[in-house]
């Protein structure tokens, strides 16, 4: 079959798609988008965690066809998303961004000549929750990182102050087995306490 | 090629010295928050198949016949290849013993071993092929325990044994028996005031790292593979994999990609050589990935144990001697089992003084689920039944229980059992003053709250099970003590490359390493020290690949001071070659160049008083320095097989926890309040990742303290829980706060005075979580994980 979707702001269309397709596969093997990991494949460990229609979804649990003429946000889309959010446009409805099929897909050839400072993240745009796990010490082996990040956005886009335990409800569905949650909390915390209030984050 | 997700090098710039011992951040941090850092599972090609694995429904079975012509027949599926099809007399692989099939062969010994594999043209068709193959199987008793496999009437798992331990184990189903006897216990036990004596059990715990096995091989037109392929150890893997393919080892190019953590449940062989033989066999590039559920059968677990101790003590509360049995279930095949048993005996008695013992540690063959690496490898087993006899001696004596450790707590030139010194700082009764001086958290929150109290914070959480009725506090201690590096006499070394240019008129270093980047942040603490020991600012990260020297494997707390050493033994040699070519060039116009001790800061050539004396980039100009170097830690020796004496072990790493739960003693639900953990790092390279690496190995700790258990049926040796459904690993609302206290006491020998740090934390924080529930319900609690029936008594 043939979905059609809007993926981080772009319309895409995949084809052959077999009916027993998870949004998730389709997202990582037929989008070239393997930002959002499959890792448990039951809805348990939240890795593949999505917005479907501004919603926070496991793209495993989702079947491909389920997404028909729905926005899907990945972790590639996030910078983006969260940029036209802070800007008044959420949802991508304004249009433009997101990730194209082609950028996508060129996304292991990162020329080396870039000196990108990951130290600070610069050369290159990330979402507030994005850079806060990087500063926090939030990311270990970052399998459970992308859908971390997803939804711990959508919990910033509702509570903009969340105690910790907001946090760890709102978190509660995405596993991580290296770090212990700790620097997840602060990088939660960091990216929610105002901009004057962020020191190095360290 | 084709191949997208290959990983490219990293550069890190930094705008501080960047050097050891700051918080430098992650070189990948970028990619892995932007989704763009490629794991072994997101590997594509675009003509590529999809590898699917074949395993047994039963643990201990003959195979009479498999017949696969129905998958063969199936359209989309390029190859089915059984035990027939492997292409030289090398069927077998091992991590040290090579007792483990790469496809069964007449006879499978536990659930899930792989049988048959299948290449298709998309994952679901590889699915549906491999369960068209028919398989004949005649069941066979299973061996699940000592009993029955020490029975008279045993079957052996395996028969006609060849290895360097069927010499010295009492039977063949045992695959390595280490004693350590040292004094006379007998004698020492008529002294004791008190002896107290516990059974313990501790279950299968997994790995659960998050990124499921996967990979991508691809045929090379030279006849031999690349493979990119998530692991613990690159050339361990390729001294496996080669033999088997009958490639010589260069010709299976191995690179490592994006790793989804490990805690020891890749360094054995998983998805490597099938992929490549699929690939080979069919000339296009093969993935695979397992699922969650096929994971849980894809790698070893820890060993389940039954530890048997007996300590004695003065009415002062010294100890008087040890006596233990520990039996560790390596399940169907031997992989890391040999040196679990090493570990465990050695390092049985815990952080204590205890001069005479009587030890025995063995590991079983059975037909359950193989057994090997885990965070913590023996070690772990042994701590949580020591620290619990710790506790039932102190309460024996009326001693407070923290005090009583303090008094027997080992020190800088304590005698190991094994009768090795310990020969660097050893802070065991200061670790333990140190969390014992932690504030603890306000007692019964929910009543000062009022109103306000919020019942996601009591036992039960969101199900809103108690408002706090029947709820019950507790405090517990443990300390423990875990071996750094690969011990008994391995040869432990690493190897690092390192290139030092002028690139655009800024000096950049170039670190080349096979060290396996599993999430600890190696890669960070590489590039500290190439700053610290160049004064560069900028430095490359390359890919971690087989075309380099091997760099041992990334376990036994081991990277940063074995491949941390081999780094910065070469920019060692680097900065010497760099220093000869500046005194060639510049000596003559100042005496400092031979006279001074010379570093390099900043990009330029200082003495030690701070005097510049070149700017690098004047002294390279288009020069690179290169060089690729070995670097080993002292030697060790093996364990008198009959006595246990030898220097077996490189360096010890000591943590104390202090864990306070509150447990809802109706329902026999625990919610962990706090879990504070203080530890001796010696140096800590990169604070950030060093408490990064304590509370997660704390939650591994907490896990198996209270929910994980892989279940096995004891009737059919069957697993039962194969899932994060079922399996269940702590979450953020399961994991407490961990206030994390560094101590740097620097050991001499190590660099930097570093100690290896990931796996201490693992060790005493299940104990102290036991201890805390023993003290808030009086029960005794002898084996973890503990589950709500055995609180409630129901």
């Amino acid at each position: 079959m043939r979905v059609n979707f809007t993926v981080n702001g772009r319309k895409q269309e995949a084809d052959d798609v077999w009916e027993g397709e998870s949004l998730l596969y389709v997202l990582r093997e037929r989008m070239g988008l393997p930002g959002s990991k499959n890792a448990c494949e039951q809805g348990e460990c939240g890795s593949c965690t999505v917005r479907l229609d501004g919603v926070p979804v496991c793209a495993c649990l989702v079947a491909a066809g389920q997404a028909e003429g729905r926005e899907v946000v990945t972790v590639e889309g996030l910078a983006d998303f969260a940029k036209q959010r802070e800007e008044g446009c959420a949802t991508g409805a304004c249009g433009s961004g997101g990730t194209s099929l082609q950028a996508a897909r060129q996304w292991s050839a990162r020329p080396s000549d870039r000196v990108a400072d990951s130290q600070t993240g610069e050369g290159q745009e990330l979402a507030p929750i994005q850079q806060a796990f990087i500063d926090a010490g939030a990311v270990q082996c970052g399998f459970c990182t992308p859908g971390l990040l997803v939804a711990a956005d959508e919990l910033l886009e509702r509570n903009a102050e969340p105690s910790d335990a907001d946090i760890r409800e709102a978190l509660s569905g995405n596993l991580c087995r290296c770090t212990g949650y700790e620097k997840i909390l602060d990088a939660v915390r960091l990216a929610a306490a105002p901009q004057d209030r962020q020191g190095s984050g360290v | 090629m084709g191949v997208t997700g290959t990983p490219t090098s990293i550069n890190q710039g930094s705008k501080t010295k960047g050097g050891i011992g700051e918080s430098t951040l992650r070189p990948d941090g970028t990619l892995k928050v932007t989704g763009e850092f490629a794991y072994s599972s997101d590997m594509w090609h675009e003509d590529m198949l999809w590898g699917h694995t074949l395993r047994s429904t039963t643990a201990h079975a003959e195979i009479r016949s498999i017949d696969t012509s129905e998958a063969l027949a199936m359209p989309g599926v390029y190859a089915v290849l059984t035990y027939d099809d492997l292409p030289t007399e090398v069927k077998n692989y091992g991590l040290e013993i090579q007792d483990t099939p790469v496809l069964a062969h007449g006879k499978v010994r536990h659930h899930g071993e792989p049988v048959a594999i299948v290449a298709a043209d998309h994952p679901e068709t590889a699915r549906r092929a491999a369960a068209k193959i028919k398989i004949d199987y005649v069941e066979l008793p299973v061996i699940t325990d000592e009993a029955s496999a020490t029975a008279p009437d045993a079957l052996l798992v395996h028969e006609n044994r060849d290895d360097h331990h069927i010499g010295h184990v009492p039977h063949p189903n045992i695959v390595h028996r280490q004693p350590i006897i040292r004094g006379n216990a007998d004698d020492a036990a008529r002294r004791a005031d008190v002896i107290v004596r516990g059974e313990y059990v501790f279950g299968m715990q997994d790995q659960a790292f998050l990124g499921p096995e996967s990979g991508l091989a691809v045929p090379g037109e030279d006849g031999g593979v690349d493979l990119y392929v998530a692991t613990q150890w690159l050339h361990s893997d390729l001294r496996q994999i080669a033999p088997v393919l009958g490639l010589p080892g260069e010709k299976v190019r191995m690179t490592l990609s994006g790793v989804g953590g490990a805690f020891g449940g890749r360094e054995d062989l998983s998805m490597q050589i099938h992929a490549c033989l699929l690939a080979l066999r069919t000339g296009k590039p093969v993935k695979m990935v397992y699922n969650r559920f096929e994971s849980f059968f894809g790698h070893v677990h820890r060993h389940p144990a039954k530890l048997w101790y007996e300590h004695g003590a003065t009415r002062d509360g010294k100890l008087t001697h040890l006596k233990c049995r520990i039996v560790l279930d390596g399940g169907a095949y031997a992989s890391a089992s040999p040196a679990v048993v090493g570990n465990a005996s050695s390092l049985s008695v815990g952080p204590y003084v205890v001069e005479d013992v009587d030890i025995e540690a063995l590991a079983l063959y059975t037909n359950n689920p193989p057994c090997g690496a885990m965070r913590g490898f023996g070690a772990v087993q042994a701590c949580f039944a020591y620290e619990a006899q710790m506790d039932k001696l102190a309460a024996k004596l009326d001693m407070d229980p923290v005090e009583f450790r303090r008094i027997n707590a080992m020190e800088q030139g304590t005698l190991l059992p094994t009768g090795q010194p310990c020969d660097s700082p050893a802070p065991v009764a200061e670790l333990l003053r140190r969390v014992k001086a932690m504030p603890l958290p306000p007692e019964q929150q929910w009543l000062a709250a009022g109103e306000q109290a919020d019942v996601r914070a009591l036992p039960g959480g969101l199900s809103n099970t108690t408002h706090g009725e029947g709820v019950v506090r507790g405090v517990g201690y443990a300390v423990g003590i875990k071996n750094v590096g690969f011990s008994e006499g391995f040869d432990d070394y690493s190897t690092a490359r390192v290139r030092m240019e002028v690139i655009n008129g800024e000096p950049v270093a170039t670190v080349h390493t096979a060290m396996a980047e599993v999430g600890q942040g190696g890669v960070t603490v590489h590039a500290q020290i190439a700053r610290t020991e160049l004064g560069v600012a900028q430095v490359t990260i390359r890919p971690a690949d087989t075309q380099v020297g091997s760099a041992g494997s990334t376990s036994a707390s081991r990277q940063t001071y074995v491949t941390g050493g081999a780094v910065k033994n070469t920019c060692e040699n680097v900065r010497e070659k760099v220093l000869e070519t500046g005194r060639a060039k510049f000596g003559s116009y100042h005496p400092a160049w031979t006279t001074a001790e010379l570093l390099l800061e900043d990009g330029k050539v200082v003495t030690d008083g701070g005097e510049v004396l070149a700017d690098l980039a004047d002294v390279l100009e288009g020069e690179a320095v290169d060089l690729e170097l070995e670097w080993r830690h002292r030697p060790t020796e093996a364990f008198d097989p009959r006595t246990g004496q030898g220097n077996g072990h490189v360096q010890y790493s000591f943590a104390a926890h202090r864990a306070v739960v509150e447990v809802d003693t109706e329902l026999g639900l625990v919610k962990v309040i706090e879990l504070a953990c203080a530890q001796d790092v010696g140096k800590a390279l990169n604070p950030l990742s060093v408490a990064g690496q304590i509370q997660g190995g704390t939650t591994q700790g907490l896990g198996v303290a209270v929910m994980e258990e892989i279940i096995v049926d004891p009737k059919t040796a069957k697993v039962r829980n194969p899932s994060f459904t079922d399996y269940l690993i702590p979450t953020i609302l399961d994991t407490p706060t961990i206030p994390v206290d560094v101590l740097e006491l620097a050991d001499d020998h190590a660099p930097y005075g570093l100690r290896g740090v990931g796996e201490a934390p693992t060790l005493s924080s299940t104990p102290a979580v036991l201890a805390a529930i023993r003290d808030a319900t009086g029960l005794e609690l002898n084996r973890t994980p503990v589950r709500p029936e055995h609180l409630t008594g129901t």
